[in-house]
């Protein structure tokens, strides 16, 4: 018991968890979204005065920051006490064609050196990379209206159109970024 | 108080669940985008099997929630353009950063600090959506 704790843990129990995670909230009266906690960042920290999209009761909020608190506080909880060895892995395919791209961690890591290391904050490209991703996470979420919790777990699980449409576009996206601007980024 | 508590747990729970699943790495990220490994595939697909089933009953049923309130799931506003449109935005993100927006906190508890940008520039990200707003197509 111990030890299957301590590994990954399979698909089959981490789907049905986040399942039960977002039936909580659900019955707590709530929903689950992690994004919105990225607009409501922006109107506590003074957005409101900027422009309508961040004039809202933000505090009624609070109660999903508390949460993301309590993500960020799990994932210490994890690697510290949950986890023996993080390495991920990942199939021999991916593994093999990360390294055309120089990732050579692959398989032996939970994220790629190159792009997440101390070390790589200090190399321009890597730090650029990073923060444009999350500049486009933050961007296509909101203008999405939600992100993987809000649409394609919530959404999909109510079977609403708008959160299918949203999930064909982030697999569209990804699928455009990993095979088509990897090889313009890490050639 | 109690509240507080209830969700920081719940958070907690979900940030355990984020690392150890693997769905926080962005290996497993880079494998699903490469169809090499049915794991997050089989994450989403059985936490919707699941979903499906269990927002069905709450809505047939009329499940009150712990309070006892009728529990009522808004339906997402009607149209595609964002959807598509900012979904894809989001997607190219996601296969850069390799971390959607819960993963995010998580990695950054876990002690992956450089994750902090990804975090600063997805909120600058919301920041800019939230001026442009008026301008884009909805």
């Amino acid at each position: 018991m111990l030890e299957a704790i301590l590994n990954p843990w399979p698909w089959y129990v981490s789907g049905p968890l986040i399942a039960a995670v977002m039936f909580f909230l659900i019955l707590s009266g709530r929903n689950f979204g992690m994004s919105g906690n990225l607009r409501t960042l922006c109107a506590a920290i003074g957005g409101n005065k900027a422009c309508d999209f961040f004039k809202f009761d933000w505090k009624a909020q609070r109660w999903n920051l508390v949460f993301s608190i309590g993500a960020i506080v799990g994932g210490y909880i994890a690697i510290t006490f949950l986890s023996t060895d993080v390495s991920v892995d990942i199939s021999e395919n991916t593994i093999q064609w990360l390294q055309q791209y120089g990732f050579n961690d692959g398989g032996s890591a939970y994220l790629p050196e190159q792009l997440f290391s101390m070390e790589a904050l200090s190399n321009p490209k890597s730090l650029i990379l990073i923060a444009v991703g999350g500049f486009l996470v933050g961007f296509g979420s909101r203008f999405a209206g939600g992100c993987t919790s809000g649409h394609a777990i919530s959404g999909l699980s109510d079977l609403q159109l708008p959160s299918l449409i949203a999930v064909i576009g982030f697999f569209a996206g990804g699928l455009l970024m990993v095979h088509f601007i990897y090889p313009l980024l890490f050639a | 108080m109690i509240n507080t508590i209830k969700y920081l747990l719940t958070g907690i729970a979900f940030g355990i669940i984020m690392f150890k699943s693997e769905a926080a790495s962005w290996f497993r990220i880079v494998e699903m985008f490469q169809f090499d490994s049915f794991h997050m595939y089989g994450i989403i697909g059985s936490a919707l099997a699941v979903g499906v089933i269990g927002i069905q009953l709450i809505k047939r049923n009329k499940v009150k929630s712990f309070s006892g309130e009728e529990i009522i799931i808004p339906p997402k506003a009607k149209g595609w353009k964002n959807y598509l449109f900012g979904g894809t935005i989001f997607g190219l993100g996601w296969g850069l950063a390799g971390a959607c927006p819960g993963p995010i906190f998580t990695l950054i508890g876990a002690g992956f600090l450089p994750v902090i940008v990804v975090l600063a520039s997805a909120i600058a990200g919301t920041f800019v959506y939230g001026m442009l707003r008026p301008k884009l197509p909805h």
